[in-house]
C-alpha cells in the first residue's frame, strides 16, 4: 500500500491523462496523505492539465506538419 | 549584440506549431488556419532579403501572419456584414413573454478579457515547450494536445511505454515550473 514518491509521480502523471487504474489511485492518495513533497507536485501538476485545458492550446499533427514541409520544400528548391 | 540570424530551413520545426496556435486562436478554422500559416512562410521566403535582424525571426514571421490574418478577416467580412444587420431587428413572437431570462446575462459565460487571456497562455505554453529538449516535445504534444494514445505515440516514434511516461514526466516538471515562473 506504501509506495515511493518515484511510483507516485508516476501514478499522478498518468492520473492527469485518466489513465491511473483505481488501486494507483487509491495508493497515490495515501501516499499523499504523508508526503508534503508529493502534494505539490501534484498540485503543481493538476494545475499544468487545468492550464492546458484551459488555453485550448493547438498544435499540427504529423500529417499537417508533413505536408507543410512538403510544400515548403517546393518553394526552397524552386528559389 | 549582433543582430539575428534568418534560416528558413529551420523555419517550419521551430516556428510552425507557435504560428499555428496564433492562427487558430483567431480564424477558427483548422485548414483555413494552416494555409494562412503556409502563406506566412512563403512570404517570408519571398521577403528573405527585407529581414533587417533587428527582431527576432519568430516576432518578424508573426508580423507576417497578422498582415495574412487581417487580410483573410477583410475578405470575409465583406459578406458577413450584410448577415449582421438581418440580426438585430429579430421579432420572434414565439419568445415574447420570455425576454427576461433571455435577456439576463450569464454570469458563467466567458467574457473577452478571459478569452485573450487564455489565447495568451496558449502563448506562454508554446514558449515554455520551446525550452524541452525535442524529443520532450514531441512526445509531449502528441500525447498532451493532440491526444493520440499511448500505443500510438510508441508505434510512431519506436520507443515503450516507460520510455514515454518517463519523457512525459520530466517535460512536465519543467514546464510545470516554467510556466510558474512566466505565468502569474
Amino acid at each position: 500500500m506504501f509506495i515511493s514518491c518515484e511510483e507516485a509521480h508516476h501514478n499522478c502523471d498518468k492520473s492527469q491523462y485518466k489513465e491511473a487504474s483505481f488501486f494507483e489511485r487509491i495508493k497515490l492518495t495515501i501516499h499523499l496523505i504523508y508526503c508534503r513533497a508529493c502534494r505539490k507536485y501534484s498540485s503543481k501538476n493538476a494545475k499544468l492539465t487545468e492550464f492546458i485545458k484551459m488555453s485550448r492550446v493547438e498544435c499540427l499533427d504529423a500529417a499537417e506538419k508533413e505536408n507543410l514541409e512538403a510544400e515548403f520544400n517546393k518553394a526552397l528548391s524552386n528559389k | 549584440m549582433s543582430g539575428h540570424q534568418i534560416n528558413p530551413n529551420k523555419w517550419i520545426d521551430k516556428y510552425s506549431d507557435y504560428l499555428f496556435n496564433y492562427t487558430i486562436t483567431r480564424v477558427s478554422d483548422r485548414y483555413v488556419a494552416q494555409d494562412l500559416v503556409q502563406d506566412t512562410f512563403f512570404a517570408g521566403l519571398k521577403s528573405m532579403k527585407n529581414f533587417k535582424g533587428e527582431a527576432s525571426e519568430r516576432t518578424w514571421l508573426i508580423s507576417i501572419l497578422k498582415r495574412k490574418i487581417i487580410d483573410h478577416y477583410r475578405k470575409t467580412n465583406s459578406k458577413k456584414g450584410q448577415a449582421e444587420v438581418k440580426m438585430n431587428f429579430n421579432y420572434d413572437p414565439d419568445s415574447e413573454g420570455d425576454w427576461l431570462e433571455q435577456r439576463v446575462a450569464d454570469p458563467f459565460d466567458k467574457t473577452a478579457e478571459d478569452t485573450i487571456e487564455n489565447t495568451e497562455l496558449g502563448m506562454a505554453i508554446h514558449n515554455c515547450m520551446e525550452k524541452l529538449s525535442k524529443k520532450q516535445a514531441q512526445v509531449f504534444k502528441m500525447k498532451t494536445i493532440l491526444n493520440y494514445e499511448t500505443e500510438v505515440i510508441c508505434n510512431e516514434l519506436d520507443i515503450t511505454a516507460s520510455n514515454l511516461w518517463v519523457i512525459i514526466h520530466r517535460a512536465r516538471t519543467a514546464l510545470a515550473s516554467c510556466l510558474e515562473e512566466k505565468w502569474l
